[in-house]
């Protein structure tokens, strides 16, 4: 049964021409890999090609139709983000290439303006993509900052035993994620938010993978940043989003130097332009803001709070069934709480690659490796994992599929 | 592609059983090869008797492939004078870097023929590679630089 309360996953998955696919030699696309990149709908990839097609011209420059046509499309892309997040304002909705660009953005630009130095700390933690880690390892060494994180409990929870100590009159920066792309899990943002604030730090939040699955009101949420990047919520890739509250960002330094966000040059000098111009040099991703316009109103319509129950029965669904398989551990949390649609496992006997390799003969496609978390994978003894995704399009029969081509690997490699 | 012309029965052999395996002494040379995709590692030593290849010892984390091609260079090398083993690579190299199209000589690569099949899957190669190319960084090592015995 396939149909999630909200809409009709068959239906839906009409938008989608790729997952009509076979490959293989033959065997119908399974995509599990959604926490990677999503899939994209035709009405996405409609638009961005009427925008080339039709509209195309670069923006706020231009004085022609075209260009007005070009700008009214990407700032209505800006539109449509503010109003999909709970932005108070479309001014701090600032348009990257993605979102480690959007992290590294907030890095380079509080290390600017002095927000950190020696003896001031910056906390992240051990489940975070590299993107997360490696830009505030960067600042750190910059700026002679230390960087502490939180650990990571058995079950693949933020261990938030230390967070009064962790978090403390020394820390600047709380840079975590929302939902981690490897374990799945979904942090308790509330309380590390209330904690950096009572210090007096500012919190930015990696939603590269909330914002695909969960309704987002950042309005509520209450941190000073929160990045993701427009690839894994069926837009286009080459676009990500950094929101800041618009006073902070005001009184922040330009990240790169360049076209549109300045407010005149000279040659000895320039004054830049008001957020979020100030922090998009040179042309912007216009097809891609189009693109993503299109995106949040395709999730707008299926409703978001539809996407999240769906991904929260699928993923239920898939942990039951792996977890009947002997040999096969699941890293991160095996109930179906507070949990993205994000599953890595480890099979006895078989490394990753291979029970990719063997799951991608059967049509399969998941991913395998460190998922851009080295650290997280150490915390539990791994080197790597297959890590099966879902999204709104996923299927129970899909997981079944799924589920069959692991006992098909374990028969193959002869163990169990 | 079928999958069975990458997991030919020799290579499941050898990643089952993988032949010198473990780290030993002595050696002129160690290092260690990441491959930064997938995070397979390896550590391989080199122990040089005049121009033989006395032995290959390796520490190595990762698929059957990236395991099988370590235990098929160290059945390969070992014994080999280095023009020799150098030459045994690059025949190799051949190969994995052939999408499929080179033939390989079974007199000079032996149970290294059943990575033929690799060529075939590009995202592949890197793994069959992994350990030759950490050979070949350590040989030239312990030849530039030989420690005192």
């Amino acid at each position: 049964m396939t149909r999630t309360q909200g809409y009709d996953v068959e239906a839906i998955r009409k938008d989608f021409p790729v997952l009509a696919r076979s490959v293989a030699g033959g065997h119908p696309l399974v995509y599990l890999d959604s926490a990677n990149t999503s899939q994209k709908p035709r009405q996405v990839v409609e638009v961005i090609e009427r925008h080339y097609l039709e509209h195309n011209a670069n923006v706020a420059r231009a004085m022609h139709q075209l260009g007005a046509e070009a700008t009214a499309a990407f700032e209505g892309g800006r539109d449509k983000v503010a109003q999909f997040i709970g932005a108070p304002s479309r001014d701090e909705v600032i348009f990257t290439k993605n979102a480690s660009e959007a992290l590294n953005l907030v890095a380079r630009v509080l290390g600017d303006a002095g927000t950190v130095g020696p003896g001031d700390e910056i906390v992240i933690s051990q489940m975070e993509h590299h993107s997360n880690i490696v830009p505030w390892q960067l600042l750190a060494e910059r700026t002679g900052a230390t960087l502490r994180w939180f650990g990571v409990t058995d079950e693949g929870r933020l261990d938030l035993d230390d967070l009064d100590t962790l978090v403390n009159e020394r820390t600047k920066i709380v840079s975590l994620t929302w939902v981690s792309n490897m374990l799945g899990t979904i942090n308790p943002l509330d309380v590390v938010i209330a904690r950096a604030h009572q210090v007096g730090a500012l919190v930015a939040v990696d939603a590269s993978q909330a914002v695909p699955q969960i309704p987002v009101d950042v309005a509520s949420l209450g941190a000073d940043f929160v990045a993701f990047t427009g690839h894994k919520m069926v837009g286009p890739t080459g676009i990500g989003v950094l929101w800041g509250r618009y006073d902070l960002l005001a009184s922040l330094p330009p990240f790169l130097g360049g076209g549109e966000m300045i407010e005149t040059v000279t040659m000895e000098r320039s004054t830049f332009a008001a957020p979020p111009h100030r922090f998009e040099a040179g042309t912007p991703p216009i097809a891609q803001a189009a693109g993503l316009g299109a995106a949040v109103d395709y999730l707008s319509a299926l409703g978001m709070e539809n996407v999240a129950a769906h991904e929260q029965a699928i993923t239920a669904y898939a942990l039951e069934r792996l977890q009947e398989i002997d040999g096969l551990t699941i890293v991160g949390p095996r109930e179906p709480v507070d949990r993205g649609g994000a599953i890595s496992f480890a099979l006895d006997g078989v490394h990753p690659h291979d029970v990719a390799q063997l799951l991608d003969s059967r049509g399969v496609a998941v991913r395998a490796g460190h998922h851009c978390a080295k650290p997280a994978h150490r915390r539990f003894g791994v080197q790597s994992t297959t890590r099966a995704s879902f999204y709104l399009y996923t299927t129970e029969a899909e997981i079944d599929v799924l589920a069959e081509a692991i006992r098909h690997t374990q028969r193959y490699f002869k163990v169990n | 592609m079928d999958v069975d012309a990458l997991y030919q029965e020799i290579i499941l052999d050898h990643y089952k059983n993988p032949h010198g395996a473990g780290l030993r002494e002595p050696h002129e040379a160690e290092v260690h090869h990441v491959n930064p995709t997938c995070g397979d590692e390896i550590t391989l030593r080199v122990h040089l008797d005049g121009d033989t290849v006395a032995d290959v010892s390796y520490d190595a984390e990762g698929c059957s492939i990236s395991q099988a091609s370590a235990s098929v260079l160290y059945d390969l090398l070992v014994g080999k004078s280095v023009p020799q083993g150098l030459a045994v690579l690059d025949a190799f190299s051949e190969v994995m870097h052939g999408r499929g199209q080179v033939e390989p000589d079974e007199e000079v690569l032996e149970d290294g023929i059943a990575f033929a099949g690799v060529a075939q899957f590009p995202a592949r190669v890197k793994c069959a590679l992994l350990s030759w190319m950490a050979w070949k960084d350590a040989v030239s090592q312990a030849v530039s630089d030989p420690k005192e015995q």
